[in-house]
């Protein structure tokens, strides 16, 4: 139970776009369609999990001063990683995401949880923490990608139903701002239903 | 005549943090007064620059010789990081009243994704050093000025009176965008 709970607080109580506020640069970055949204909330995800394994793992043996550099070397390992796995598996995504794959390394969620949570609690829930808030930060940035999407081109995951161009201006940088804008009045109003 | 449309189109076509969403945490944590906003936009262009010289040398006087790109992003962060604790470390020693100003945002730095995307993009433009030290500054100057205009409206925002569901981030984020708009004007213009 507590690890489900440790699990689902992700998605919504504290979903790192919506409520933490963490990571805004690939938010907006690369939320032009849904499956550009996906695909970076995934690779976030995977360096996410590692991390926090790796992390949790070793945080017995780092003495407390060098502990920040270790997590960052850590991390920037495992960002490495998943650039070349995606640069060679997936060209056309990674040519997409372009240089927010190696600007994973400085997303304050990857770090926030590995100081906050990684470095206090044993292997199995950072695991899963690390599971939950990536796919945490997986929805949000589908979500928004998907109503980007949607108003701006008129389709949904690469699927046209509306014809024509939709309101450009959703897929170009004003709208990263201003649909998140209200994505996240929209999700304070489902989590706290009494403001 | 190069450096100067390298430099209009960092500052405005091609804005950091409105058109490239590098940034944004800082843009969005640190400007709620205009004061504090131009300490961080100093401590950007301090930092930027340096690290933009420091990453070009070190890419191409060492990892491009030993074909040991792969290690960019590693190598990079890590210069980063120890690049502000030593600027801040020097600039405690040697000038107290910039440390006063800077000083709480110099840590802050290490996390800001647009020292590290400028220092990146530097290397995959394939800019030399002169070009990419104008570059780095630009960009330090386009992110400055969005930051202090975006304050300066914040100022304003936190005596008008805002439905109550948009208060606090999301009007801050509509004016963002609204901002965004406006800079878009700039498109065209090199």
């Amino acid at each position: 139970m507590n690890q489900w709970k440790n699990f689902t607080k992700g998605f919504l109580k504290e979903n790192p776009v919506f409520v933490l506020l963490l990571g805004m640069c690939p938010t907006l970055g690369v939320t032009t369609s849904a499956i550009n949204g996906m695909g970076m909330g995934l690779a976030t995800t995977f360096v996410l999990v590692m991390s926090n394994l790796v992390i949790s793992l070793v945080k017995n043996v780092v003495p407390d001063k060098v502990r920040i550099p270790v997590f960052i070397v850590i991390i920037a390992s495992f960002v490495t990683i998943v650039d070349l796995a995606m640069a060679a598996y997936l060209p056309p995504l990674h040519a997409q995401l372009g240089l927010f794959i190696p600007l994973i390394v400085v997303n304050c969620i990857v770090l926030g949880r590995a100081e906050a949570f990684a470095s206090k609690n044993g292997v199995g829930s950072s695991v899963i923490d690390g599971l939950g808030m990536g796919l945490g930060f997986a929805f949000a940035l589908t979500l928004l990608g998907a109503v980007r999407e949607m108003l701006g081109s008129g389709s949904f995951f690469g699927m046209k139903f509306l014809a024509g161009d939709g309101m450009l201006v959703f897929v170009l940088a004003p709208g990263a701002f201003i649909a998140l804008s209200y994505l996240i009045a929209l999700m304070t109003r489902i989590t706290k239903r009494n403001a | 005549m190069q450096y100067l449309i390298i430099l209009i189109s960092a500052i405005f076509v091609n804005n950091i943090v409105l058109a490239q969403f590098l940034g944004i945490c800082p843009f969005l944590g640190v400007s709620k007064k205009v004061e504090t906003s131009v300490g961080m936009a100093g401590a950007v262009l301090f930092v930027m620059t340096l690290a933009t010289i420091v990453t070009w040398l070190l890419s191409h006087y060492i990892l491009i010789p030993l074909e040991l790109d792969f290690l960019q992003t590693i190598c990079f962060i890590l210069v980063i990081a120890s690049l502000v604790q030593m600027v801040e470390i020097v600039l405690k020693k040697a000038s107290p009243s910039l440390y006063q100003a800077l000083g709480i945002f110099l840590p802050l730095i290490t996390t800001n994704c647009a020292v590290l995307g400028v220092a990146l993009l530097t290397i995959q433009k394939d800019l030399n050093l002169g070009e990419g030290v104008v570059y780095a500054i630009a960009n330090a100057i386009g992110f400055g000025l969005a930051l202090i205009i975006f304050a300066g409206i914040r100022e304003h925002l936190d005596v008008m009176d805002v439905p109550k569901g948009m208060r606090g981030v999301p009007i801050a984020l509509l004016v963002a965008g609204i901002l965004a708009l406006a800079f878009m004007g700039f498109s065209g213009l090199v």
